[in-house]
């Protein structure tokens, strides 16, 4: 039973999402009365303000010369001829401004929010990415920035609580719920409920209500473009593979968006935390229900009553019991499988791209290299695999080493 | 057909009163001590019931309703729980029941279950606070029947043409919400109060119910004074919060009740 290869054709993927943002069964708007002219009024701006011309300059123009783009596609031959199988490409979106691709979206955000008159920008974060890639957006354009982390989080990545400090946002504590990125998202829509009028909701992932999914998609696009162009001029034809990993699911997607009618297969990799049989894990696609959390109908970890259950993960931005409706979509229709590696196997990846290509990896994106290091080896010679190495990893230091030396 | 709900406002209004519901989240702190306060309420003067589903990620609300929640998530509540807590309370007073939930657990639940199950048990109405309509037709469609109100929410936010929709598609009442923010966010603006109440009749007959921030006998008689009805949740559950010890909690609620419904008989005074 090998994946699809293609969704059909061009019509299909084009149709989703709908007007009101279903990707099928998924997706939609799940809030509360008081955000839902806000959400009408965004999709309204999303639609009008970012096709324009001027619009997607002044964006490229930013990617360009603020983000450092395009990022390059490295071909990592050390680590390829150490697993003796297929080629591994990395594109490189942790050499991106800030270390990691969620910059790409945070800029389009903030870009559309100051078109759109809002003066003020709120986010949530887990590993923390997010959250300073937000703050520099607002720093940019002189904006007020207020950041929503989980207490959990900003214990283990501190030093992007630092960055966001000095890039002059607010960072609040959340305590409440399980003290991650769950509750930092719930807190960040408590806030915006009181602070809709002069306040754009920068979320991270492709998740939450609609727009946002598709909004997000939108603006991670660019690192598949940049990648099938740049596998194109190398090697002459597609890779046989892409892998990226998930949490909410952002960065596959960016990766993905731009292949999804090519014959080419994708691997999204979830976090297996301590392990699938323990329970203590952030595996939403493969382990999940459906259900509605945070604005969008999706997969996620819940019990039979429809409470969210908690999720695990080493990587704080894997560590969601959620995940994009655009992704519950595309494991239905079996275009891109889902995977799962655990706490272990992320850290062993880890030391590996450390010593044979001089990369630290973020966690998060070691999940995808641990996976990719599985399918080199199991694949002809003659096969390439890209993997998108989502952020650097010198947030993630301390973690790294305490696993290390115990 | 006549229901619970419309004979409720009905005879408030040749009483030339208004009506106090009470938002309480089931099973706080645990199902045994949490039907004796509603049934203290109830006997109190306690007009209509919201009965809170208990939600692991309550987004619309302020940290005293996410404690009550959380406290009867750990007592092991679940709408199954609910339904069967409403069963009993019908026993005991003959007020609407309004089940207030977030989505999930009704979809968890399955919608068609829900609706047949709430009517069994003696529901009047459903309020589910992050369905709008633009996505509520997948669980009313599943619905046998409509003697279940869909409570709408309308709020501080939403402008005339969308306000005409919402009214539209609703039943029971419609509860405007008083301000911008989560439950149990402090102050409130009477004068803007009005003017929402003032626009939003000129779209339906329905009665128009507002909550949100109300939490002393003024403001009680503030807003009864020019709405239909006056919600509280934050301020009864921020009492059960100040004295879960205390085996007078139900009187203490019930006396609370008995405070705010005086104060929805002031009008014109």
């Amino acid at each position: 039973m090998s994946p699809n290869k293609t969704v059909n054709n061009k019509d299909n993927q084009d149709k989703f999402p709908d007007s009101k943002g279903h990707f099928g069964l998924y997706g939609g708007r799940y809030v509360g009365e008081t955000l839902m002219p806000a959400l009408l009024e965004l999709d309204e701006a999303y639609n009008k303000i970012v096709p324009d011309p001027s619009f997607q300059f002044e964006f490229k123009r930013l990617l360009q010369d603020y983000v450092g783009r395009p990022t390059p596609l490295f071909y990592a031959k050390r680590l390829s001829e150490y697993l003796k199988g297929a080629y591994i490409y990395l594109k490189r979106e942790d050499l991106a401004h800030t270390g990691a691709h969620k910059i790409n979206n945070t800029l389009g955000q903030a870009l559309l929010a100051k078109r759109m008159g809002k003066t003020k920008l709120i986010a949530e974060t887990g590993a923390g990415q997010h959250g300073v890639a937000t703050a520099t957006a607002a720093a940019l354009f002189g904006m007020e920035c207020r950041i929503f982390m989980g207490t959990e989080d900003i214990h283990r990545q501190a030093p992007n609580v630092q960055r966001m400090k000095l890039l002059g946002a607010e960072v609040v504590p959340v305590t409440s719920g399980t003290m991650t990125l769950k509750d930092a998202m719930n807190e960040a829509m408590r806030f915006w409920v009181g602070a809709v009028r002069d306040t754009f909701y920068v979320i991270g992932s492709v998740a939450g209500p609609h727009p946002y999914p598709v909004m997000v998609r939108e603006f991670q696009k660019v690192i598949g473009n940049e990648t099938r162009e740049q596998i194109l001029k190398k090697s002459g034809g597609l890779p046989a593979v892409l892998i990226a990993c998930v949490g909410g699911g952002s960065n596959a997607m960016g990766l993905f968006y731009a292949f999804m009618n090519d014959p080419v297969e994708m691997i999204g990799v979830e976090a297996a935390g301590k392990g699938i049989e323990t329970g203590k894990h952030a595996a939403t696609l493969g382990q999940g229900t459906v259900g509605v959390l945070h604005g969008s109908k999706s997969y996620m970890l819940q019990d039979e009553q429809g409470q969210i259950q908690e999720a695990h993960s080493i990587a704080a931005g894997l560590d969601y019991p959620g995940v994009g409706p655009e992704h519950s979509l595309l494991k239905d229709l079996n275009r891109v499988q889902y995977v799962s590696i655990d706490n272990n196997q992320a850290l062993e990846a880890f030391k590996l791209l450390c010593v044979l290509e001089g990369i630290i990896p973020a966690l998060e994106s070691s999940h995808a290299i641990a996976c990719a290091m599985a399918e080199a080896a199991r694949r002809p010679q003659n096969e390439i695999i890209i993997v998108n190495l989502s952020g650097r990893g010198d947030k993630d230091l301390d973690i790294v080493s305490a696993y290390n030396f115990k | 057909m006549t229901n619970r709900i419309d004979n409720t406002f009905e005879a408030l209004k040749q009483k030339k009163e208004k009506a106090l519901i009470g938002f309480i989240t089931a099973g706080d702190p645990n199902i045994s001590g949490s039907l004796n306060i509603i049934t203290a309420m109830c006997k109190s003067g306690l007009d209509i019931l919201e009965l809170g589903v208990p939600f692991s990620d309550p987004t619309a609300d302020g940290p005293v309703i996410q404690q009550s929640s959380a406290r009867a998530l750990k007592d092991g509540v679940n709408l199954r729980a609910v339904l069967e807590m409403t069963g009993r309370l019908r026993e005991e007073t003959s007020i609407p029941i309004i089940l207030f939930s977030y989505y999930n657990p009704i979809y968890a639940y399955g919608a068609k279950a829900f609706y047949k199950d709430a009517l069994t048990a003696g529901a009047d109405g459903v309020l589910v606070v992050d369905l709008p309509p633009e996505e509520s037709d997948e669980m009313t469609s599943q619905w046998s029947g409509n003697e279940v109100a869909l409570i709408r929410l309308v709020a501080p936010t939403t402008p005339l043409k969308r306000m005409a929709q919402i009214a539209q598609s609703a039943s029971g009442f419609i509860y405007l919400v008083s301000k911008t923010g989560v439950t149990g966010s402090d102050g409130l603006d009477t004068e803007d109060i009005n003017d929402k109440i003032e626009l939003l009749r000129s779209t339906t007959k329905l009665p128009i119910c507002v909550g949100f921030g109300i939490s002393t006998a003024d403001d009680v008689a503030a807003i009864a004074a020019v709405a239909d009805g006056v919600v509280i949740g934050s301020a009864f559950e921020r009492l059960i919060e100040d004295n879960l010890d205390n085996p007078d909690l139900a009187s203490i609620l019930a006396n609370k009740v008995y405070e705010f419904k005086k104060a929805t008989k002031l009008m014109g005074s």
